[in-house]
């Protein structure tokens, strides 16, 4: 089927500033792939029914938007936890500010090392969780992504790994228009967490690939943001094997654009999803969280919990669907997306989804939006709390079902700690 | 203590009077009961002097140890020492009843320019008075009334109002919902903060409640107005009689 022409010339134009790395011929062949596929779908437009509450136009402009860099003056996210840290400077690896890429039950490669090798695992994931995620809808630029990422790393856990993979996305110039990808492997038992966090570009692309074989456990926890103006549009692909367990929390505070896409794979039975996100809003601000999560396995979980805090113009979207296959009896699912609303300029946008073909299952999704609880904050300022105090715990509480989906307590306080702060900034008068 | 003058308050919303001229005097170290029908304004009383939105005061005025209060933000009357135990207490998903008392606590201490408590002191003083009220430890970390039953809500009630100490205690009914155990539980929380520089304004239907708390003196309330005022005894006229002969004397 051709692209309508619109279509097609926005793709081209958008093309026409990329460039394609060689690598060894897998990985060619892998990237050639992905931009057939690219070519094939194209751009997204206004019409696309996956794109009715974002607009792609920042995303889809042949260079990136100009985006300020914005300093926050704060001390780095997780500074105080034990982790190894893998620096990327406007979407380049800086080996220098990166730790040693060693760790016990870790392989870390730089991408562009992996993909010149003739024979390397990542052959069997790059693109391949990506290219399944295509179906029934399709996420151009994760195919875009594959096609031309610049930059990334693979990371094959074995075993028990110590300590977190921390990525650190600094972001320095105004112009900077990065294309990441990552491929994390985690074998049979295995268990490793990653973080990251730190605004990454002006626009930023990112991809991830993450393969959880059976018995193995990924935690993944991410903070987005800070640099008001920035882009960013991410898609997060799982495959999840028997009795696995995958856990992934995003924060976003500011980003004048964000996409998030996760489509998880549900494969083996008995297996654990969780998939969570908090996001704040203040004024020119527009967070996307798109959640696909699909279920072809018995007795397995999985829970989709998105929380928006929203003022002054900001606006959240979430599209969350669930699709239980046939045969995927005992699915245990839940989905609950909700804003709390600042104020009367503010939005949320909602399009929850399931898709039930097997018949023992219990599902259950809720939307809402609403205001801060009047009531509540009477009841606290009578006890002597500050208005505006009184308001932050109330967000924090809105925001807690998400950020206690984080296991691991010292990195929920780091959240809890960063969230608290932006609270505090962001203020009404 | 509390001193109420000629207190007219409407609803901001609509054109509807509610208290058309409340005087009343709480002296310190006293307990002041208000008795009176349903719908007579007793809660909006209780609302407009803790400062919630919604209510407009047309003319009069309230004071607290001679400070005006009715322009003060709610945190500012709390942190002047008044409390208001609410006749509906409500219930706050996802904040902890011990995170609200602290941050209550130390906001008010804060406030009054006083050190905040250490969260060691806190948890000595939180757990003392919690267990004289039998509130157990899963209820201190629950959230704020979130599946309490009515009885739990009233005692969490008094256990704010033992840590917070404040001068000024109004009570909204905190007797209804109790049953005979709970509202000697209840009675005796007051009972132990009863001292010269803290009074109480307790409003109740019932004579068993003022049987434990014995008030000093006793309000009728009808229609927006203290329409008597007299000792105990008037609770328990209106116990024996209802308000149907107060009512017909003061027309
Ligand atoms: N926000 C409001 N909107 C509409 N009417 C109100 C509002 N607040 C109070 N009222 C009305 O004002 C009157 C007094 O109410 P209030 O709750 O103060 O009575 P009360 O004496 O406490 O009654 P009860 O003994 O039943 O608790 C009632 O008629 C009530 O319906
Ligand atoms: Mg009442």
């Amino acid at each position: 089927m051709a692209l309508p022409q619109a279509k097609l010339d926005t793709t081209e134009a958008r093309l026409a500033r990329l460039d394609m790395p060689e690598g060894a011929s897998w990985a060619n062949s892998a990237r050639q792939d992905a931009l057939s596929r690219l070519r094939t779908m194209g751009l997204p437009g206004p019409r696309d029914e996956y794109w009715r509450f974002t607009r792609p136009d920042a995303l889809n402009a042949p260079s990136a938007p100009g985006a300020a860099v914005f300093d926050p003056n704060e001390t780095p996210l997780f500074n105080d936890i034990d982790r190894l840290r893998i620096v990327f400077r406007d979407g380049v690896f800086d080996a220098e500010a990166s730790d040693d890429l060693s760790l016990e039950n870790l392989e870390i490669e730089r991408l562009s090392d992996a993909m010149n090798k003739d024979i390397h695992w990542a052959k069997d994931l790059y693109g391949v969780l990506e290219t399944r995620g295509q179906d029934p809808v399709v996420r151009p630029f994760a195919a875009m992504n594959t096609a031309f990422a610049s930059d990334g790393i693979a990371v094959r856990a074995t075993g028990k790994v110590s300590k977190p993979v921390s990525l650190v996305y600094l972001h320095e110039k105004t112009d900077s228009d990065a294309i990441l990808h990552f491929v994390i492997r985690l074998e049979e038992g295995a268990d490793l967490t990653v973080l990251e966090n730190g605004p990454a570009a002006a626009r930023f692309n990112k991809c991830m690939e993450v393969e959880v074989a059976d018995g193995a456990a990924f935690h993944h926890v991410r903070a987005q943001g800070r640099d008001h103006e920035r882009l960013a549009v991410t898609h997060l692909f799982a495959r999840l094997g028997e009795e696995s367990t995958f856990k992934s929390f995003t924060l976003t505070a500011n980003g004048r654009l964000t996409r998030n896409e996760a489509v998880i794979e549900v494969t083996g039975d008995n297996a654990i999803a969780h998939i969570a996100g908090a996001a704040v809003g203040d004024g020119d601000f527009h967070h996307d969280d798109t959640v696909f999560v699909t279920h072809d396995a018995i007795n397995c979980e999985s829970r989709q919990v998105f929380k928006k805090v929203l003022r002054n113009g900001a606006v959240g979207t979430f599209q969350g669907k669930i699709l239980v296959k046939a045969g995927a009896q005992k699915t245990d699912g839940y989905q609950i997306s909700q804003a709390l609303l600042l104020d009367e300029d503010a939005q949320f946008l909602a399009k929850p989804e399931l898709e039930i073909y097997a018949d023992d299952v219990a599902c259950s999704h809720g939307s809402t939006s609403g205001a801060i609880d009047e009531g509540a904050l009477f009841y606290l300022r009578s006890r002597g709390v500050p208005s505006a105090e009184a308001q932050d715990l109330l967000t924090l509480a809105f925001l807690a079902e998400a950020i206690e989906e984080i296991e691991d307590e010292a990195i929920a306080d780091d959240i809890l700690s960063r969230l608290e702060g932006w609270l505090q900034r962001h203020r009404s008068a | 203590m509390l001193k109420i003058n000629n207190l007219h308050v409407k609803l901001e919303e609509e054109d509807k009077q509610i208290l058309k001229g409340v005087d009343l005097e709480v002296p310190a170290g006293k307990v002041h009961a208000i008795m009176g029908p349903n719908g007579s304004g007793k809660s909006t009383l209780s609302y407009v002097l803790s400062g919630k939105d919604g209510y407009e005061v047309t003319e009069g005025s309230a004071t607290l140890e001679g400070e005006e209060v009715l322009d003060l933000d709610p945190e500012e009357r709390a942190a002047a020492g008044l409390f208001l135990a609410f006749q509906y207490p409500v219930e706050i998903p996802g904040v902890g009843n011990m995170t609200f008392l602290r941050t209550a606590l130390n906001a008010q201490r804060k406030a009054r320019g006083e050190e905040e408590l250490s969260a060691a002191d806190f948890l000595k003083l939180i757990r003392e008075k919690a267990k004289s009220l039998k509130i157990d430890a899963d209820m201190l970390k629950r959230p704020v009334n979130v599946g309490f039953s009515g009885g739990e809500k009233k005692r969490n009630e008094i256990l704010q109002m033992a840590m917070l100490e404040p001068k000024m205690c109004i009570l909204d009914e905190t007797d209804s919902g109790l049953d005979v155990d709970a509202m000697k539980l209840v009675a005796d929380g007051v009972n132990a903060l009863r001292a010269e520089g803290r009074s109480f304004l307790v409003i109740t239907h019932y004579q068993r409640l003022l049987d434990h708390i014995k008030p000093d003196v006793v309000h009728i309330m009808a229609d927006g107005r203290i329409v008597k005022t007299g000792g105990p005894e008037l609770a328990l006229e209106v116990e024996n009689n209802g308000y149907h002969d107060i009512l017909a004397e003061v027309a």
